[in-house]
């Protein structure tokens, strides 16, 4: 009786489960049908689930007018550049306030994050004219600068939680057997920090490549990363559905392999501490 | 070797005051408890000891030399922790070997010992698992080898038994004193269970507040406590206290009798009358919680079963060669 009622829920949960993913998942699958489509068909209606005229001319229209591989070169540098800069000052950061706490720890963490509720256009004129004067806009240098510290914050309070839930007692334990500080480092902190720290690399990782508010209003061709390139296909008529479709799907490709890839990784480290 | 003196160590965090002055001379090989209720400073002084606190005061000498700027790498200690604090992501054989590792020990010869260790301690069949692989008494004995492996001049214990199970608990203590016997390794051991100290210990230190009350052999503590607080600690179950004129006929504030050095008489019309509020039989002890009405609750134990119950009266003739009396601010009064 016990065991019918748990595979009911087994089989209700699983089917719920499914239910929600798909409807999450629902739109990146119909942008990725629609760049399929001709532009009119991509904007029939009733459209078309799966029967129309598969073609892949989006594709080609799209990387003759506009070059997707000096785009997403763009987006793999400032991406990465910013992530990488970013858990470089964020390390020390949530170390030291992970290991040794003062009084105003606690203020401190919050501050950062309070950074991050002030809506970005406050401070657009005084950015732009920032870039401006010291000749930052359109240059990578420039969007790996600015994406670094917005993201900052949140990389510092994700690592500062998987510091925390390291046990004092272990990097104690290496101490009393004679490891140094940079070996206590080597072979003890690094190999159980490295979930935490490879997740939240991961996540600025799609943050910085997905960030649209700066890249759009900063650069403009050269330093143009793939949000660049997918706006340039948006219009306020709406002709270009299809090869906005195509556009968006060459732009976020990179990045889903990523995370299909280290789910099983993103997942661990997101879910670090729960299961000990 | 491993002769550890204190000298007037003490420790504060901030403006609170934990540690108010210890001195203390630990032998060469002997196993010393640090007793005392919790919060009383234990872990502290241990970590003192180990370095994993700087001292605010006083000096720690260890074989001579005072180690106070000494880091606890260099102070040739091993110290086994309330939580094991194994390195999660090593297996047994890593776990075991890293502070042989860590002092450059050949690849072979760090082999050999850390399964000499693992023999010792029935540890060999697990050499190649993860900690969270093994049961809570597994990761137990791991934690000791570490701590075995790299000969030290002393061995630190943080209530190492304390996340075991009753029966397991009495297993590992034994274990525990058999292999420090026969290592013949200074130990300090803290626990705030005064059975594991009396069972354990060459010599108790009780704490209390920071300080130490008393230093001696678990024998010397049972007979001759120093003070109120060293009597009612050691002993289970704790000793009786009565003040008032039953005390003042002593010539003392207070004075102090074990359950164990309690007569009991059926209806003796000498001693200390009262009703029995509640009988334990445990076959090989008969313990009575009696109600003495102006003395308070007291405690009797009786060797062998007693058939005795509630609510029958008593009386209580305690031995007068075994009352322990205590001056009005607690100490103890010696002939
Ligand atoms: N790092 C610390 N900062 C401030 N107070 C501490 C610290 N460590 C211990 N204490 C305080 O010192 C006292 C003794 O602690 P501890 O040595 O852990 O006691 P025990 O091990 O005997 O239970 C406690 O009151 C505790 O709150
Ligand atoms: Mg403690």
């Amino acid at each position: 009786m016990a065991r019918k009622s748990t595979t009911q829920r087994v089989v209700v949960s699983t089917i719920g489960a499914w239910f929600f993913g798909f409807l999450i998942f629902f739109p990146i699958l119909w942008m990725v049908l629609a760049s399929f489509k001709t532009e009119l068909e991509a904007f029939a209606i009733p459209p078309s689930f799966l029967f129309f005229h598969w073609t892949t001319e989006n594709y080609a229209t799209v990387q003759e007018r506009s070059d997707y591989f000096h785009h997403a070169l763009n987006s793999i540098i400032i991406a990465g550049g910013s992530t990488l800069i970013a858990v470089l000052i964020a390390i020390p950061a949530a170390w030291s306030m992970a290991f040794s706490p003062t009084k105003r720890t606690k203020d401190i963490l919050l501050w950062m994050l309070s950074t991050k509720m002030m809506p970005p256009v406050g401070v657009l004129v005084p950015i732009y004219l920032i870039f401006k004067t010291f000749g930052l806009l359109d240059s990578r240098s420039g969007l790996i600068f600015i994406l670094c510290l917005g993201n900052l914050p949140i990389v510092i309070w994700m690592l500062f939680t998987y510091f925390k839930e390291i046990p004092r007692d272990i990097l104690e334990a290496a101490r009393m057997d004679g490891a140094t500080i940079g070996r206590e480092l080597v072979y003890v902190l690094t190999p159980m920090a490295i979930p935490g720290l490879a997740s939240t690399m991961l996540l600025n990782l799609i943050l910085a490549w997905n960030e649209a508010f700066w890249t759009l209003n900063l650069s403009t061709s050269n330093a143009a990363p793939l949000t660049v390139f997918i706006a340039s296909y948006s219009s306020p008529e709406g002709l270009f559905w299809a090869k906005l479709s195509a556009a968006s799907t060459l732009a976020i490709a990179p990045i889903i392999v990523l995370g299909w890839f280290s789910q099983k990784q993103l997942v661990r480290g997101l879910t670090f501490g729960a299961v000990k | 070797m491993g002769q550890i003196t204190l000298q007037d160590v003490q420790k504060s965090f901030g403006p609170v005051h934990i540690i108010k002055g210890a001195d203390l001379d630990i032998a060469d090989g002997s196993f010393v408890v640090f007793v005392g209720p919790s919060g009383c400073g234990k872990t502290t002084l241990l970590r003192l000891i180990a370095g994993l606190e700087d001292v605010s005061g006083g000096k720690i000498l260890i074989d001579g030399k005072n180690v106070v700027d000494t880091p606890p790498a260099k102070r040739g200690l091993s110290m086994v922790f309330q939580s094991y604090a194994l390195y999660p992501h090593m297996s047994v054989r890593g776990n075991i070997g890293f502070g042989l590792k860590m002092a450059g020990l050949s690849k072979d010869d760090t082999n050999r010992k850390v399964e000499a260790a693992a023999a010792t301690l029935n540890l060999t069949p697990y050499l190649d698992r993860k900690p969270r692989e093994l049961s809570g008494g597994q990761r137990q004995r791991v934690a000791i080898g570490r701590a075995i492996v790299r000969e030290p001049k002393a061995f630190l214990f943080d209530e190492p038994l304390s996340n075991l199970d009753a029966a397991l608990r009495v297993q590992m203590r034994i274990e525990v004193t058999r292999l420090q016997k026969q290592l013949g390794t200074t130990a300090i051991y803290v626990t705030h269970d005064q059975v594991e100290a009396m069972t354990m210990a060459d010599k108790i230190v009780v704490l209390n507040g920071g300080k130490i009350e008393q230093y001696g052999s678990p024998l010397e503590l049972y007979e001759r406590p120093a003070n109120l607080f060293v009597a009612g600690f050691i002993g289970s179950p704790k000793m009786n206290f009565v003040t008032g004129e039953n005390a003042a006929q002593k010539g003392a504030a207070t004075i102090g009798v074990r359950p164990e050095h309690i007569k009991i008489e059926r209806d003796g019309a000498g001693g200390w009358p009262g009703t029995i509020a509640v009988a334990e039989h445990l076959g090989s002890d008969t313990f009575l919680y009696v109600d003495a009405g102006p003395l308070g609750m007291l405690t009797a134990r009786y060797i062998g079963e007693l058939s005795l119950h509630a609510g029958d009266r008593v009386s209580l003739v305690p031995d007068p060669a075994r009352i322990h009396r205590f001056d009005a601010s607690g100490n103890a009064l010696r002939n």
